[in-house]
């Protein structure tokens, strides 16, 4: 059985990197990413799931990093936006002016990356269902969902 | 952040997490079973809920099982995510329901289990099983027991401090019998339901259990024999929205006065849309 039950050393793989961190049992990825790894692309947001800033991928499906212990994410992939690498999605997000501010853009980017590689050719019903995960404030959602659409439909490599 | 430390463990088997749980109440510590952990996290977060060790079921194989047994029964792992749940269509209804909880992203953190026996009053992952007398295996450190989940869950999962599920198994017949599925809720397609239902036809007759309309998910055999009755869908559904006026909630998402409104229509959506299955 693994059991932490101190502040310990432990590994993590994110971004196909393993990185060696200090947590408490109680850290949330989202705190660990940001401050232990510098890896500041998931956002802060609410800190209650509703946003979707801080979203990444563990083992390629989108999770609020808010809501997830450190030590749940110990042994599994994690991707956040700065493993990314000029995805199709990124480049796509640039063409159609998909984000404005920006801050709720890195949780866009991972959902839509994670969309695109696990449903390849989605009725719009399964789009719309994974977009609704996050919020923008400057209500650029009908050009999020060109982006996405523009990279399903494999016209943005 | 958390405001508090814990400690964490993560089980192989079933044995270990009833073990630790009870050697953690023996050493005076408050251990709680962890699943998905969404709620857990939002209510610690705000000091909702204090606890001095998690216990993560998801590493424990039965807990993850989903498929059917030889008895042609569909064996559901009470760590399986709503989304993994929906993905497999193997309980078109479960699913159905499971994917319209919370946002798709948090569908694939949040668990059966997790749902069933969230503090959140609409556990709607509840109403399928209760529709297709679903049984609940429990664990605790006596070993395994079997429940029908009628009985187990009572307006919610009451399970024994120590104990927690393992899994939900469900006769295929039940879990391939015709549906029907309805969540309506106050303006935003993910919000909490004003009203959820999420039934099925058996042997003609209509099965309707309810989360939302009053304080606790419920299936009624009184609600259901009035609506298998006969009579005009308007009379029916007029019976039933009388059997259950007292209990309405009325809160910021709906009056009682609107939430029977809104029971009324779908009853008669129900009882149309299915005339014909």
């Amino acid at each position: 059985m693994f059991a932490l039950s101190k502040r310990s050393l432990i590994k993590l793989n994110v971004n196909q990197e393993e990185y060696e961190v200090f947590i408490r049992p109680s850290d949330i990825l989202l705190f660990t990413l940001r401050e232990q790894l510098g890896l500041t692309g998931a956002k802060p947001g609410c800190y209650n799931g509703d946003c979707g800033a801080c979203t990444v991928l563990v083992d390629g499906l989108p999770v609020k990093s808010c809501l997830m212990l450190t030590a749940e994410a110990i042994g599994k992939q994690i991707t956040t936006v700065e493993g990314l690498k000029d995805a199709p999605i990124q480049k796509a997000f640039i063409e159609q002016f998909a984000f404005q501010c920006g801050y709720c853009t890195s949780g866009f980017l991972m959902v839509c990356h994670a969309l695109a590689n696990r449903h390849p050719n989605p009725p719009d019903i399964v789009i719309d269902e994974w977009l609704q995960s996050n919020i923008c404030r400057c209500t650029s959602y009908e050009e999020i969902g060109n982006a996405i659409r523009k990279v399903l439909s494999g016209t943005c490599k | 952040m958390i405001p508090f430390d814990f400690e964490y463990y993560r089980p192989d088997t079933m044995q270990e997490a009833t073990d630790i749980f009870r050697q953690l109440e023996s050493e005076g510590k408050t251990p709680v079973y962890y699943s998905g952990g969404t709620e857990l996290i939002s209510m610690a977060r705000v000091g909702n809920v204090i606890f001095d060790a998690a216990i993560d079921i998801k590493n424990i194989p039965e807990c993850r099982v989903l498929e059917y047994d030889q008895d042609n029964n569909l064996v559901l792992g009470s760590a399986l995510t709503l989304s993994e749940i929906t993905e497999s269509n193997q309980f078109p209804l479960l699913g159905k329901t499971a994917g319209r909880i919370a946002d798709h992203t948090m569908q694939c953190k949040i668990t059966l289990g997790g749902n069933l026996a969230s503090t959140i009053i609409y556990r709607e992952t509840v109403l399928p099983l209760l529709t297709a007398e679903s049984r609940a295996v429990v664990a605790s450190h006596d070993g395994l027991r079997e429940y029908p989940i009628n009985e187990i869950f009572n307006q919610r999962l009451n399970l024994e401090k120590g104990s927690f599920l393992v899994k939900i198994v469900t006769n295929r017949g039940f879990a391939e019998s015709p549906y029907f599925h309805i969540k309506k809720t106050k303006n935003e397609k993910i919000d909490y339901p004003l009203l959820t239902t999420a039934g099925i036809k058996v042997g003609g007759m209509l099965r309707i259990p309810f989360s939302g309309l009053c304080s606790y998910p419920f299936r009624s055999m009184q609600i259901e024999n009035i609506l298998n009755d006969t009579g005009s869908f308007e009379e029916r559904a007029d019976k039933i929205a009388d059997t259950v006026s007292e209990n309405i909630l009325n809160d910021t998402s709906g009056s009682s006065e609107y939430r029977k409104f809104v029971l009324k229509n779908t009853i008669i959506n129900v009882l149309e849309t299915m005339k014909d299955v």
